[in-house]
């Protein structure tokens, strides 16, 4: 292989990486732009997401195989199922605690990450879960840089998703609602939105979007484990602090840098795959010294 | 009249501490005599919740003196650990010398990790200690010197005026009297100037600062002393084990040490020690749980978040 194509593979599965981790760091942006809370228990719902589908195909496998058709259906129930629990999860753990001092609201939100985790692991006994789908390897082979339907597919749904996503946040009264509660929830509470329900909305679209990007993981790595949301909400972080946090764009922009950014950092000399995660962690914690803003943030001030 | 003045005193300062201190003693008393009486499984528990109670009020100085969120305090544990071990194992030195380094080390870690976030937003910190947590455990797995994925054996037992500390009844004595240090020094420090500073920033930031305190200088401070802690804690650790391994050292052992600070009540020395116990007893006691005990865990920490946030032993306010 020459060079040039090592770039552009390694190219190609950045951006599948980096879709994924865009469509994490969305949902903890949206929580974190509109409450300000670090809601550590995200990628446990990515998590989540990956083994609701995995039931709802197996259960459906009867009637519509597991192809495209049932993979979808599954996914979109998924969401809905995992949206629903971010809800919950909101009214139950959260809602209490929103005046709270910070300390205890980033504990409690460790807490309800620990129970999905562990939840999941006395459910499933620690195992990893095959996830099953007959979709073939085929796809389209440019010379020596190649990139399957499956891969090509899933950019796709998740570029469809961001795109539905900004013009929800953008053209409709809820997105409207949204971005102002961001800037002043008092003033909007004084113009009469139901702050509350605007919430749990965005409470409900991050954890759909996490949902989604867990079945997609699941159907691209074949494999789902209890464990698999630990990391990826850290990287979902990192990319949500790349691209600005609390910036919806930032948070797509930080998804694909970061996962281009992992799929080179491997190449490079001595650092082998096993440095990835240290790569990636390291880059965050350089990042936060030279520019905590990120690439699309606004400089703000701390108020406790 | 000059004369009996600080004699007077003595005793008014010893009246309202009078029965907390004989309750002090007789703990105290306890605490030396149990390993005659203990069977062997017994004084390991033990040891093993002593050894919890260091870690615990190492982190107690970050979160609940300073009130921020470490989630990555296994690495100085970690760091601690693996400085006593590689020196020992490799370079052949003797234990009692690796703990300057072992300390200094973990001192360095917070420095690095806590200068350049602690500007920052508080939680921030939070997720960065986590991914550091994680860099430690990764570095420690693929590096040649600290042994890779199955870590360091054969660290040498240290010797105490030429007896080798190799029983579980030395190891008990060891960190009991760790303890009791770390407790000291915990109350020292929470009585301190540093230590009203770390109250004031930790209730209003903006206050303390406007009243002349050195926000960062001061939570840094919090950060690295309890680094320190962990580093020390790791030094015995690895002797008292002879072998460490990178697993020792996850993101679960790190939300395991909050929980004992969490659990007992932020901020209160006594809290701790019984967050610190209740953490190493309760898989003890109940042996069904199994694999269950982190999932009750954090049931519990919730729980006790949006019920008492202030822990089952709460620090009184005045």
């Amino acid at each position: 292989m020459s060079n040039l194509d090592i770039i552009l593979q390694q190219l190609a599965n950045g951006i599948i990486l980096g879709s994924f981790y865009a469509l994490v760091a969305l949902g903890y942006t949206m929580v974190y732009g509109i409450i300000k809370l670090l809601n550590f228990a995200h990628g446990d719902l990515y998590m989540v997401g990956g083994f609701v589908g995995f039931v709802f195909l197996s259960a459906l496998s009867g009637l519509l195989g597991t192809s495209w058709a049932a993979i979808t259906f599954s996914m979109v129930l998924s969401m809905l199922a995992v949206g629903l629990l971010g809800v919950i999860i909101q009214r139950v753990a959260y809602q209490p605690m929103l005046n709270a001092p910070r300390l205890s609201i980033l504990i409690t939100a460790l807490a309800v990450s620990m129970i999905l985790a562990n939840g999941v692991m006395a459910v499933t006994d620690g195992e990893y879960m095959a996830f099953t789908t007959d979709l073939g390897y085929d796809g389209l082979d440019f010379g020596n840089v190649f990139i399957s339907y499956t891969q090509l597919v899933l950019v796709v749904s998740a570029s469809v998703l961001m795109i539905v996503l900004t013009l929800f946040v953008h053209k409709t009264l809820y997105g409207k609602a949204m971005r102002a509660i961001a800037i002043d929830q008092d003033a909007c509470r004084l113009m009469g939105i139901n702050v509350n329900r605007v919430i749990a909305l965005t409470f409900f679209i991050g954890s759909s979007l996490a949902a989604a990007a867990g079945v997609m993981a699941g159907v691209y790595y074949g494999s789902l484990h209890f464990s698999m949301g630990f990391v990826i909400g850290l990287k979902a972080f990192t990319a949500a602090v790349i691209g600005g946090i609390g910036s919806i764009p930032g948070a797509m922009l930080g998804g694909l840098v970061l996962g281009i950014l992992e799929a080179f950092g491997t190449q490079i000399p001595f650092v082998g795959s096993e440095w990835r995660d240290v790569f990636s962690f390291g880059l965050l914690i350089l990042l936060l010294i030279v520019k905590p803003t990120g690439m699309l943030g606004k400089t703000e001030i701390e108020r406790m | 009249m000059g004369n009996s003045q600080p004699l007077s005193s003595w005793a008014d300062w010893l009246k309202p501490q009078r029965n907390r201190m004989i309750v002090l003693m007789i703990l105290a008393a306890v605490a030396m005599v149990i390993p005659v009486v203990a069977n062997n499984y017994l004084l390991e528990v033990l040891t093993n919740a002593w050894f919890y109670t260091i870690l615990c009020l190492g982190l107690n100085i970050v979160v609940g003196y300073a009130g921020l969120l470490d989630l990555g305090y296994a690495a100085f544990f970690a760091v601690g650990a693996y400085t006593t071990g590689i020196l020992t194992s490799k370079f052949g030195f003797n234990f009692w010398l690796t703990i300057p380094f072992a300390v200094g080390c973990s001192m360095l870690a917070g420095v690095i990790i806590g200068g350049p976030t602690l500007r920052l937003r508080s939680d921030y910190l939070a997720i960065v200690t986590l991914g550091f947590g994680e860099i430690v455990r990764i570095i420690a797995r693929n590096l040649e010197i600290t042994g890779g994925a199955s870590g360091l054996i054969g660290i040498e037992r240290p010797y105490f005026f030429g007896i080798q500390l190799n029983q579980g009844i030395h190891f008990y004595y060891v960190f009991l009297l760790l303890a009791i240090a770390a407790c000291y020094v915990s109350y020292r420090l929470q009585h301190s100037r540093l230590g009203r500073a770390w109250q004031y920033v930790r209730e209003d930031e903006d206050a303390a600062e406007a009243m002349g305190i050195d926000r960062v200088g001061v939570k840094l401070h919090a950060y690295v002393i309890g680094a320190m802690f962990g580093g020390i804690a790791g030094c015995f650790f690895a002797a008292k084990m002879t072998a460490i391994s990178p697993e020792t050292f996850t993101f679960a052992q790190s939300v395991l040490i909050l929980l004992g600070v969490v659990l007992g009540g932020m901020g209160k020395i006594p809290g701790v020690i019984v967050g610190a116990f209740a953490l190493v007893l309760f898989p003890e006691v109940f042996r069904g749980v199994g694999s269950m005990r982190m999932l009750i865990f954090a049931i519990v920490m919730l729980v006790i978040m949006l019920y008492r946030p202030e822990g089952i032993w709460p620090r009184v306010k005045s």
